[in-house]
């Protein structure tokens, strides 16, 4: 900082300590500024903006199935570029009761002659049904690493809780597959992973 | 930190010096170039920053006008859609962070210790250094127009991915520039905070203080807040696009709408950096050319503080499409129209402190009145905006775009320009030339309602924003547009015409340029002295 | 100043004519839905007390410019405070703010009430077109804008729809609730349909929900609402609203065309067959950003005219286009066309322009490579 070329001794100190607070406020924003990802995806979390859902398993919780309704529950299955995969989910969709846990299979195959890793990436819409959607098991929560050719079949287990609001009767699942960049997929197989079709 | 300067007379040899006896206790400064790029006279580099934004604001307006002459009729004529969407992003980023916020910081430089009866800023050299950032900032900018894949081209907000994924190689350049833009920023708010908590003239509370002051103060700290947040978003852009993070990438994990959070949290309270300024130089001017004092002083302040506390709480009223949940949508909403509150305030002040007064109509007076009645307006479109229903029709439609530049173009470019006739008489020691400032308020006048108010129908018939071409019922609005921006933008070569003639003469203008302006800079001579205050003053309180 | 009060209220009135002017397009339309109405009517009653606040206080501020003018020595009074007046002046503002938010909240409520929905629409926004598809009735298709470039340019004149017209519309049924499903494989698009009210983002990764429930049939034209890049103008959106009957009549008659288009992939295809079939798919799907003539527009778009890669590997050539490349324009079209038009894309973009490779690929190899 530079010096401070007038006024008498205590105002240059006063001006001083203005100039620090200031910096320290400034800091602290912008270290604020980074705090708000993860604060964002707690908030998130908490209030389903953006469908966005634990990615992490949830216990199952033992509550009284509500027999009194049904929820349809819907799975769409997408393919965001650059992997050569094929992913399918054996029923497009169920009817469940809140508080009932289902399962449901989804596939994936490598249509390539590579290695190669991808990862699901899940939303949920209504974003109201989000904290009441409770995900026990998700091929989402990992990365998945598939052999050329190779097929795998992954549970998706979830249980809709009891609470879910009244005027929701139908909550959709999406998951959207992405390729994990070979540089990072490399350093987590420890392998050397067939070079990518970049362009 | 700053660059090296030369020897300054030492404080025990100035602090004796009288304002008018300045030229014999000061070294002469350095000459030619030397002398501006090295200046700490605080109103050397109120100047500095004037004529930089003015600079911008004519490349902004050039930009403006191709957008323009493009959208003139149906068709692409003149350019191709890639140069359409550089235009549109190059033009709101030059206005906004060139052209408006250095001038508001140029007339805090040259009017703040005036007002407050301070020699200089707090940090003369701090203040050097922050102002010599922007011209490379923006020089940097520029240059991405001719970089291979041409420069930004995703709108000055930037949304990811298409401004990270998606985007032309020169978004570094881009981030760069924004970052260097934003330290000047900062280090001019800090600069500003440090001079007015710490040198206002004995006897003067914060409570005396003029409102350009009072509003410049909360302006900084908004400018404190918020700065570091997009050097935050910037910087995690930059990390998406080399160093393989995905904050806003979702193949990664990331959520490209947390970038708009990031971005408006930011964004919300930029607009009113853009406008709080504006408020009091407004609120100086209408009680100078009504002779009578600002009614509700101190309800001023406390609209000031609660618009800028609030914008903190509502930067999703520019997300309402995004799919929100009820509830946040509904919060948004709420806390948006609250701000019609403390807005309303203000103007109802400003009229009624023209309300049995004596009111004359110099040309600063002519531009703070206009500001009055058309930053209502845009007001109005903006409480209209806050309806979330509503808003699902008008969001990213011309409607948006009438809205904010009618309270960016007559709202803070009128009260800059109001500004710059008003404390001409004080820089420049003459009165601006009375006709063609005349002249050129009424060109600007005609010229901003012809170009904006005819994006109101344009947007609620159905056309959205940033297209380089549009369906042909939108043909007759978009004509008329053209035209009036074009009036508009030739227009304000008047008001070069004019700051030029008052350098150069003029009338000559006593201290008190105008009769009833009672704020301390009119007790200095007119040209102001390049050294003034150097013995505080005592503040007088006004008698009413 | 007269001159200027003249002009306000002249400005005035014509946004309040507007109302007449409907039919001439000056306004929000009222809309083919409930809610389009209910979000007009909330449009025009701010509107109008913005208006009258607007006069009020305008006529005020006239008022005393012209009665106080220095010049008719007119005397300054000195008053510069009055607590009442300041509670006043804030309080009313709050209630009339109370008033506008209650109507305004049971709108939302209604906007964001999805269930029950008859229909499901699966809407994904690309780089610069639409796909739709009909969730669980195996539809699926692209619309693309139809305006012809020359339009664009000025070698031809204007259509009647310019820019407003697509190859294939959306179909809808009138009186049933329809579940739009929101979503894109690029960057953030938005879909807006004002006779609808409806605009939602749509977000690469995300997906987002809105309704419709049609009372007129009709043709319906609409935009891309957020800027998405280059062609941005040139994604129009058309919604054709049919009588329930007619709409059913429709469906079954795209599943069969679907079906029939399945079978075509158990069979030889002649080269000219797949050439032509190629041309027209390039057309509406590539040629935006690869251009017509194959050149591309690098660094972002590249040149497919003479590119040495995808004409020496024509197995990594039909990966790219099954797959798309990831961080880039260029998306997986596995499921946005079907065996048939990926075998002719390739075959053709491997044979136009001097692209004289003079190899095939055949649907069915497309189909086993996909696994069908």
């Amino acid at each position: 900082m530079s010096r401070i070329e007038m006024g008498n001794d205590d105002q240059r100190s006063a001006i001083r300590r203005t100039v620090w607070r200031s910096v320290a406020a400034l800091v602290g924003m912008f270290a604020f500024a980074f705090a708000l990802v993860p604060l964002y995806d707690v908030f998130c979390e908490v209030t389903g903006i953006n469908g966005k859902v634990e990615t992490s398993a949830q216990a199952l919780v033992n509550e009284e199935i509500d027999d009194s309704r049904y929820v349809t529950v819907q799975f769409i299955t997408r393919n965001g570029s650059g992997l050569p995969w094929r992913m399918d989910v054996e029923t497009r969709q169920i009817r469940v009761h809140p508080g009932q846990s289902a399962e449901v299979n989804f596939t994936f195959n490598n249509q390539s002659d590579g290695v190669s890793w991808g990862r699901a990436v899940p939303s949920v819409s209504p974003s109201s049904a989000t904290r009441h959607l409770r995900k026990v098991s998700c091929f989402c929560f990992d990365e998945q690493r598939l052999e050329a050719g190779e097929r795998l079949e992954l549970p998706l287990v979830f249980q809709l809780a009891r609470d879910l609001p009244e005027e929701v009767n139908s909550v959709t699942l999406v998951y959207t597959l992405y390729p994990v960049e070979t540089r990072k997929a490399q350093l987590q197989a420890g392998a050397k992973v067939l070079e990518g079709d970049e362009v | 930190m700053a660059p090296k300067v030369p020897p300054q007379p030492s404080l025990e040899q100035s602090s004796t010096a009288t304002a008018a006896g300045h030229g014999l206790a000061h070294a002469a400064p350095p000459k030619g170039i030397l002398r501006w790029l090295l200046t700490t006279n605080h109103k050397e580099i109120g100047s500095l920053y004037l004529i930089f934004s003015l600079i911008m604001f004519f490349i902004g307006g050039i930009f403006a006008l191709v957008v323009r002459a493009e959208l003139y009729q149906p068709g692409m004529q003149l350019i191709q859609p890639e140069f359409f969407n550089q235009m549109t992003t190059m033009h709101g980023l030059i206005m906004v962070f060139a052209a408006v916020m250095p001038a508001f910081t140029g007339l805090a430089n040259w009017m703040i210790p005036l007002q407050i009866g301070a020699p200089d800023m707090a940090l003369p050299r701090l203040n050097n250094f922050s102002f010599w950032l922007l011209p490379v900032a923006f020089i940097l900018l520029l240059s991405t127009l001719f970089m291979p894949g041409g420069g930004p081209n995703f709108g000055w907000t930037f949304y990811a991915p298409l401004s990270t994924t998606y985007a032309p190689p020169s978004t570094t350049i881009f981030i760069l520039s924004l970052h260097i833009a934003g330290i000047s920023s900062i280090l001019g708010a800090i600069n500003i905070i440090a001079t007015i908590l710490n040198m206002r003239a004995p006897g003067m509370r914060m409570m005396d203080m003029p409102l350009f002051v009072w509003t410049w103060l909360i302006t900084s700290f908004l400018l404190i807040a918020v700065m570091p947040v997009l050097a935050g978003v910037i910087t995690m852009m930059l990390m998406d696009i080399n160093f393989g993070t995905s904050f806003f990438d979702a193949a990664g994990g990331g959520d490209p709408v947390l970038f708009q959070h990031l971005f408006w949290f930011f964004g919300h309270p930029e607009v009113y950096i853009m406008i709080l300024p504006a408020f009091g130089i407004v609120s100086a001017i209408i009680p100078t050319f009504a002779r009578k004092p600002l009614f509700g002083y101190a309800s001023m302040v406390y609209a000031t503080a609660s618009i800028a506390i609030l914008s903190f709480l509502v930067w999703a009223h520019h997300m309402f499409v995004v799919g929100l949940p009820l509830a946040a949508t509904l919060f948004f909403m709420y806390t948006t129209m609250l701000i019609a509150v403390p807005t309303g305030v203000k103007v109802f002040n400003w009229i009624t402190t023209l309300f049995r007064g004596s009111i004359s109509f110099e040309p600063p007076m002519l531009f703070a009145l206009a500001f009055v009645v058309l930053f209502t307006i845009g007001g109005f479109s903006g409480l209209m905006l806050a309806i979330a229903p509503a808003d699902f029709q008008y969001h990213d439609t011309y409607f948006v775009v009438a809205h904010f530049h009618y309270v960016l173009v007559p709202g803070a470019v009128f009260a800059i320009m109001a500004g710059v006739y008003y404390w001409l008489p004080k820089w420049t020691g003459h009165y601006p030339h009375e006709r063609l400032a005349q002249w050129h308020f009424w060109l600007s006048v005609i010229g901003v309602n012809l170009t904006f108010f005819p994006m109101h129908f344009s947007g609620l018939a159905g056309m959205p924003r940033r297209i380089p071409d549009y369906a042909l019922q939108f043909a007759d609005f978009n004509l008329v547009s053209s035209l009036g921006a074009f009036l508009f933008g030739f227009s304000q070569l008047l008001f070069v015409a004019v700051v030029i003639l008052c350098v150069r003469g003029g009338r000559k203008a006593p201290a008190q340029a105008w009769d009833y302006a009672e704020d301390l800079e009119w007790t200095v001579p007119s040209p102001a002295p390049l050294h003034t205050f150097e013995t505080p003053p005592t503040y007088q309180r006004p008698a009413h | 100043m007269r001159t200027l009060l003249v002009w306000l209220a002249g400005a005035l009135s014509l946004a309040g004519s507007s109302q007449a002017a409907l039919a001439s397009g000056w306004n929000m339309p009222v809309g083919v839905t409930d809610l389009s109405r209910e979000i007009y009517n909330l449009h025009m009653t701010i509107f109008w007390i913005c208006v009258v606040i607007g006069v009020i206080v305008f006529a005020v501020m006239f008022y005393s410019l012209i009665r106080y003018r220095h010049a008719k020595g007119a005397k300054a009074a000195n008053f510069h405070e009055n607590t009442t007046v300041e509670v006043i002046w804030t309080a009313i503002p709050l209630l009339i703010l109370v008033g506008m938010a209650v109507p305004a909240t049971a709108t939302l409520k209604k906007m964001y009430d999805t269930s029950d929905a008859e229909l499901d629409v699966m809407v994904t926004g690309q780089q610069w077109r639409w796909h739709y598809e009909y969730l669980g009735e195996d539809v699926a298709f692209t619309s693309n804008m139809s305006t012809p470039r020359a339009q664009i340019r000025g070698d031809e004149p204007f259509g009647e729809n310019y820019l407003l017209e697509v190859d294939q519309p959306l179909v809808l049924p009138i009186n049933r609730k329809v579940r739009f499903l929101f979503t894109a494989d690029d960057v953030i698009h938005a879909w807006w349909v004002p006779d609808f009210a409806v605009k939602q983002d749509t977000i690469p990764g995300f997906i987002n929900e809105n309704w419709v429930r049609i009372n007129e049939p009709g043709i319906y034209r609409g935009q891309c609402a957020e800027l998405c890049g280059r062609d941005h103008a040139f994604m129009p959106i058309v919604v054709h609203a049919m009588e329930e009957d007619d709409f059913d009549t429709w469906l079954a008659e795209r599943k069969e065309a679907a079906a029939e288009e399945a079978l075509g992939v158990e069979r030889e295809w002649q080269k000219e067959e797949l050439m032509e079939r190629g041309e027209a798919v390039y057309a509406s799907i590539c040629a935006s950003c690869h251009q017509p003539d194959g050149e591309g527009s690098p660094p972002a778009f590249p040149a497919l005219a003479g590119n040495q890669r995808m004409l020496e590997d024509r197995e990594w050539h039909t990966n790219v286009i099954i797959d798309g490349v990831s961080g880039t324009a260029m998306p997986a079209f596995r499921s946005t066309l079907n065996p048939v038009e990926l075998a002719a894309v390739v075959t053709y973009t491997r044979n136009a322009w001097g692209n004289d490779t003079g190899s095939e690929v055949q649907p069915s190899t497309i189909a086993q490579r996909l696994g069908q």
